[in-house]
Order: structure tokens, then C-alpha cells, then sequence
């Protein structure tokens, strides 16, 4: 899925889109960021309440493509110069980390377990 | 190549700096990005583990062609038993450290699952010391 899919089925708002855009299949949410970096994660968005550095750093080393924000949490200026450093889309929105699941869940985007 | 990072301790804006300089080293040297993915991800627990429990400490990196070895070294509180903090699920971290998504007793276990080689050895009261190694 493109990543304006994305950001349209969770009336999000991207703060930052990296090129080349990326495919999206899988997401995974979380607020625990040792628990996203126990699994492969191409393709992947994570999906987090957490907005600091650490979920942009543990996306880089993860390999994560895009970063949903939920419910609005404001991302900060070092957060999207690590997002351009490391080619991460940020999309925030202000669902529920639980209904953004849901909205890409039912249309196509498949879990990582 | 050799490489030496400084890490303080309680510096959580900063944590990850050293990991991602590596990764980045790693990534031009045409390395395979699942290999790369593994390193980075134990040595970004491991650097946060200095930050989350140590006052300071020390990353060094000697990589060749067939292989990366690193050692962690800090000044700090030490591990009282290994075999416990081995453990998932088994954390001593700060509200601090888990505010910031880390602290549920997942790192160690991680890091031992990403690599080919983990001592891991500590003196309670003075610090801890890990070292890593993973083939390429």
C-alpha cells in the first residue's frame, strides 16, 4: 500500500515523506520498543503512542519504513531530522492507536508475528 | 577497523548515536542487510542499556572482513545475578527508562538472540562489561 493509502484510510496528516515512497504490507503496534525489535519488520509500519527519539531510532535499526503517530502526539524537530537521516516516513493522526489498527488491519495491511 | 564510542549514562536523546554511526559503517561495506539488522538492533539495546543503567561506559567496535566484535564496558551499578537479568521479562529499569519504550526485561534476551557470541560479566557495585560477536 502507498503510503497515501496510509495516511487517507487514518485521516492522517504525513509530516514526512521519504523517496522513495514506500510499500507498505505490514504494521505492528506498540509502545515497547525492545518488542518491536524482536522481529523482521520490511515493509512494516509501526504504529505507537511513543513520540520520542527512541521509536525513530528503533525504527532505523529495525529496518521500519513508516511511523504512524496516534492520537496526535506531537512530533519534534530531532524526530523528523532522524526520519530524513534514515529515509522513515511520519504520519500522525488523531485516532486511537486501536482504531488505526483497525482501519489498516481491514484494508489489507497484514500483521508481523 | 576500529571504532570507540563514549556513552553517558541518563542520556536518552542522545542513545542509539554510536548504533546507528555502525550501522551506517555496515551498510557501505555491501554486508547482508539481515546480518546488518542484526547487529544493529544488539548493539542499540546494548547502548541503551548503558544509558538506562550506568553512569558511563564505553563502545568499542573491531570489525573485519569476516566478522564484528564489540565491547561494552561501564562504570555503573553491575548486575547482582546474571542469570536472572537473562531472564525476559526480568528488569531493574527506572519509570524514566520505560516512559521512553524500553525497560521490560526484553534487551539482554535480544541481544543474545542477534548474536553468535555474548559474555556478558559484571562487578556489583562497579560495572558491567559485554562483549558481542557476530560472523558475517
Amino acid at each position: 500500500m502507498e503510503l497515501s493509502k496510509v495516511s487517507r484510510l487514518i485521516t492522517g496528516k504525513i509530516v514526512y515523506e521519504s523517496a522513495p515512497q514506500p510499500q507498505l504490507e505490514y504494521a505492528f503496534s506498540s509502545d515497547l520498543m525492545s518488542d518491536v525489535l524482536r522481529f523482521n519488520m520490511e515493509k512494516t509500519i509501526l504504529i505507537t503512542g511513543l513520540a520520542t527519539v527512541q521509536a525513530l531510532r528503533t525504527a532505523e535499526m529495525s529496518n521500519i519504513e513508516c511511523i504512524i503517530f496516534a492520537r496526535d502526539k506531537k512530533v519534534t524537530e530531532n524526530m523528523v531530522e532522524l526520519a530524513v537521516e534514515n529515509n522513515i516516513s511520519l504520519i500522525t493522526t488523531p485516532l486511537t492507536l486501536f482504531e488505526v489498527s483497525g482501519r489498516l488491519y481491514g484494508n489489507g495491511i497484514k500483521p508481523i508475528f | 577497523m576500529q571504532f570507540e564510542y563514549d556513552i553517558q549514562g541518563g542520556d536518552f536523546s542522545s542513545a542509539g548515536k554510536a548504533s546507528s554511526d555502525i550501522k551506517k559503517v555496515l551498510k557501505q561495506l555491501n554486508i547482508d542487510p539481515q546480518v546488518i539488522r542484526r547487529i544493529a538492533i544488539a548493539l542499540y539495546e546494548a547502548e541503551v542499556n548503558v544509558v538506562a543503567h550506568a553512569y558511563k561506559g564505553v563502545m568499542k567496535v573491531d570489525l573485519d572482513a569476516q566478522k564484528i566484535k564489540i565491547l561494552l564496558e561501564d562504570e555503573g551499578p553491575g548486575i547482582e545475578n546474571i542469570e536472572r537479568a537473562m531472564q525476559e521479562g526480568f528488569s531493574t529499569a527506572s519509570d524514566e527508562v520505560r516512559q521512553m519504550g524500553f525497560g521490560a526485561g526484553m534487551g539482554l534476551p535480544n541481544i543474545k538472540r542477534n548474536t553468535d557470541e555474548m559474555l556478558l560479566t559484571s562487578v556489583p557495585g562497579e560495572g558491567t562489561r559485554l562483549e558481542l560477536l557476530v560472523r558475517f
